[in-house]
């Protein structure tokens, strides 16, 4: 991927990353969170990683952001929109933010392999086969862990209807 | 080279249909080449990459373009003479030149916004809705050779891509600010979750069997005839009919058509979230949904119908591309034909069929096609498939369609 | 593969640029020859001919956000099985075939358990 392409996307990813917190409006900022996951796919992309691009936007974009919609719909809209910016707390967020950063930026300088350019990886399959070839091999029983995982959630989906619609 | 040279090459190149759109595409690169010479410079390659992709590019945008004017005249006289009418015959022969007049009368009338509509998102939600249905078709086999990108996640890039109209109406309807319009979008989008499922399982059953998720792949797994003149396309399987048909339903209640036209149901809802549009940016969500309506169905001629192969071996002299939009057209047609057929469904009809019927069925025709992959794809494992699927077929019938709901216990509390 | 992307990335470009071209005709038509006649009743909400009552902030039934939820688990699952449709059963081990079964034998449990809850009812 050229450098200018991987900044462009960046910048879009990250910008409409803040919009999303930024917004006061609900669905404005689930919408900038759209953008967001479409930025990230698309640097994904442009690591010739298709098909975490492709589900990025699947899973994300579509089934999550849908989610978003409907729990928005839900709500009382007006609510969010009145509220005030808290200050005390707003400092106390950026000065984490950039110790976080601070720290990272650290760390990162700091980890040997950090600074070291990876060597191509050039693979002779597809991603998406890859991933089932090693899903096969080496991870057989956390696939079906994660079943057992996804099958709980759908129960916890039941239990929590049958409350709320009581 | 000269002038003379390529325009003798043009009578060559028709003399071989199949391969026409390849080798039309190749002489105007060497046009390029030639204009270059002309100007005493040599074409650097990354210009002809260039003109090769908009060469690609506009052809893809103007035969889906040109299908959707052909298709918005057709749909309405066959809708005419299924309810014995004559339907526009107007403008030019037979009214073909009716989409010009629709066009000119579409960009001339007022843009009319609300007052209390966000302005912006207002604007923004009719190009939202149109790019992913354009960027749609360039993902399928068009015809041997023809394919604009072969993507290895092709089918998965498809309907990644056609998750953003969801946004879209959502974004139509929660920016109109008005209850009309906000219910169709709800309803819109309950509607496509609730057929995406299906749509992607069925779609996942032919990427195991043909071994790929590249549409082109999946074209070619189906190459060949049983028996000498029988295609091997997967819907002459038991798993693949069932997979077709779950596709072909699941694709209309996608794209919204009658009868899943819940959102836009106009005896309830006006139009849904089209309600506050007029003008030409209402056009862009009917050309979008014709766009979308075709890329999909033409992704169902690629996974299901065998795509560009033609369905008798002495048809093959009609080239391949040929057979790609033949296909398609008749799929346009029957999706016009049901249209004039049956009446909307009711909202708790659609989502109870597509949950407790489609859903369930897919899984069905999944486990079917595995017993026919591993019963050696031949008479034994059309046999045992054809079985896996009747069965949950009649005992989802017995259970979804035998037992009678009675409609007064419906609550309408809430809108829905 | 860069071919690809360029072809993807200007076909977006393109598409992002053709809706603009007849919505800017359409403006300069409407700013030329038919300027428009905003009007108290014109800009107003669609609401049948009446006068737009109560916000449009409506409440919406509950099912909507189970609908959801419910998907978004089903396409979870959907998304594990496509590496291995990336495969096809030609290149599946025996072995791995099974586990595929089982793991869709999970997916239809949790079809059957909010089937038989009362989660698909539409009410």
């Amino acid at each position: 991927m050229s450098p200018i392409l991987f900044w462009i996307f960046s910048a879009l990813m990250l910008g409409f990353g803040a919009a999303t917190i930024l917004n006061r409006n609900p669905v404005a900022s689930a919408l900038s969170l759209v953008v967001s996951f479409l930025g990230l796919a698309a640097l994904f992309f442009g690591l010739d990683a298709n098909f975490i691009g492709v589900i990025q936007i699947l899973v994300y974009a579509g089934a999550v952001m849908v989610l978003f919609i409907f729990i928005i719909m839900l709500l009382d809209l007006k609510a969010e929109q009145r509220r005030q910016i808290n200050i005390p707390a707003l400092l106390g967020g950026v000065a984490i933010v950039v110790a976080f950063t601070a720290q990272l930026v650290t760390v990162i300088r700091s980890y040997k392999a950090g600074n070291e350019p990876f060597a191509a990886i050039t693979p002779n399959l597809p991603d998406a086969h890859n991933i089932g070839m090693t899903l096969f091999a080496n991870y057989n029983l956390p696939f079906q862990v994660i079943g057992v995982l996804i099958l709980v959630a759908s129960i916890g989906v039941v239990v929590l209807s049958q409350r709320e619609l009581k | 080279m000269n002038f003379i040279d390529l325009l003798k090459r043009i009578p060559e190149i028709c003399k071989t249909p199949e391969t026409l759109p390849l080798e039309g595409k190749k002489l105007i690169l060497d046009f390029v080449t030639w204009l270059g010479s002309l100007v005493g410079i040599a074409v650097p390659p990354w210009v002809l990459t260039l003109v090769n992709i908009l060469v690609v590019i506009v052809a893809i945008i103007a035969v889906f373009l040109i299908m959707f004017a052909l298709m918005s005249v057709w749909e309405r006289k066959i809708l005419a003479r299924a309810q014995n009418r004559y339907g526009p015959n107007r403008v030019g022969p037979w009214g073909l030149f009716q989409p010009v007049a629709d066009g000119i009368k579409m960009l001339t009338k007022e843009d009319i916004v609300p007052r209390n509509a966000d302005k912006v998102v207002h604007f923004i939600a009719p190009i939202v809705m149109l790019v992913p249905a354009l960027i749609l078709p360039v993902l399928l086999p068009y015809g041997r050779g023809m394919v604009a990108i072969d993507l290895s996640v092709g089918i998965l890039f498809f309907f990644a891509v056609g998750a953003g109209s969801e946004v879209a109406i959502f974004l139509a309807g929660w920016s109109s600010r008005n209850k009309y319009s906000i219910l169709g979008a709800m309803r819109a989008i309950a509607q496509m979750i609730s057929y995406e499922l299906p749509l992607v399982m069925s779609a996942v059953i032919v990427a195991l069997v043909a071994g790929t998720l590249s549409p082109t792949g999946i074209v070619e797994a189906q190459g060949g005839y049983q028996f000498g003149f029988f295609p091997n396309w997967f819907v002459f399987t038991p798993w693949g009919f069932v997979a077709c048909v779950l596709f072909y339903f699941s694709a209309l209640a996608e794209s919204n058509r009658s009868p899943f036209d819940l959102p836009e149901g106009e005896s309830e809802l006006v139009a849904g979230h089209l309600t506050e549009y007029s003008g030409f940016k209402y056009a862009l969500f009917f050309m979008a949904e014709y766009v979308g309506m075709f890329a999909i169905n033409g992704l169902l001629v690629t996974l299901f119908l065998g795509g560009y192969q033609a369905p008798l071996p002495f048809l093959t002299f009609i080239p391949s591309w040929c057979w790609f939009f033949i296909k398609l057209a008749f799929l346009a047609f029957s999706l016009v034909w049901v249209r004039a057929t049956m009446p909307r469904f009711r909202i708790d009809q659609m989502m109870q069929f597509a949950w407790k019927f489609m859903l369930p069925m897919s899984f069905a025709a999944l486990f079917s096609a595995a017993a026919w992959h591993y019963a050696g794809r031949g008479l034994l494992g059309w046999g045992i498939s054809a079985v896996l699927v009747a069965i949950p077929y009649f005992a989802l019938g017995y259970f979804c369609f035998t037992r009678h709901h009675s409609a007064d216990n419906r609550r309408y509390l809430f809108s829905e | 593969m860069s071919y690809d992307y360029l072809l993807l990335t200007i076909f977006l470009a393109i598409a992002l640029i053709f809706p603009l071209v007849p919505l800017g005709l359409a403006w300069l038509w409407a700013r030329t020859l038919s300027p428009a006649k905003p009007g108290h009743d014109k800009q107003a909400t669609y609401e049948c001919g009446l006068e737009s009552e109560k916000p449009v902030q409506i409440q919406f039934q509950a099912h909507y956000y189970l609908y959801a939820l419910v998907f978004l688990v089903f396409d979870v699952e959907t998304v594990f099985l496509l590496p291995f449709a990336a495969m096809g059963f030609v290149n599946i081990p025996v072995v791995g075939f099974l586990s595929i079964m089982l793991f869709l034998l999970l997916l239809v449990e949790s079809l059957v358990w909010a089937w038989a809850k009362g989660i698909l009812e539409w009410k």
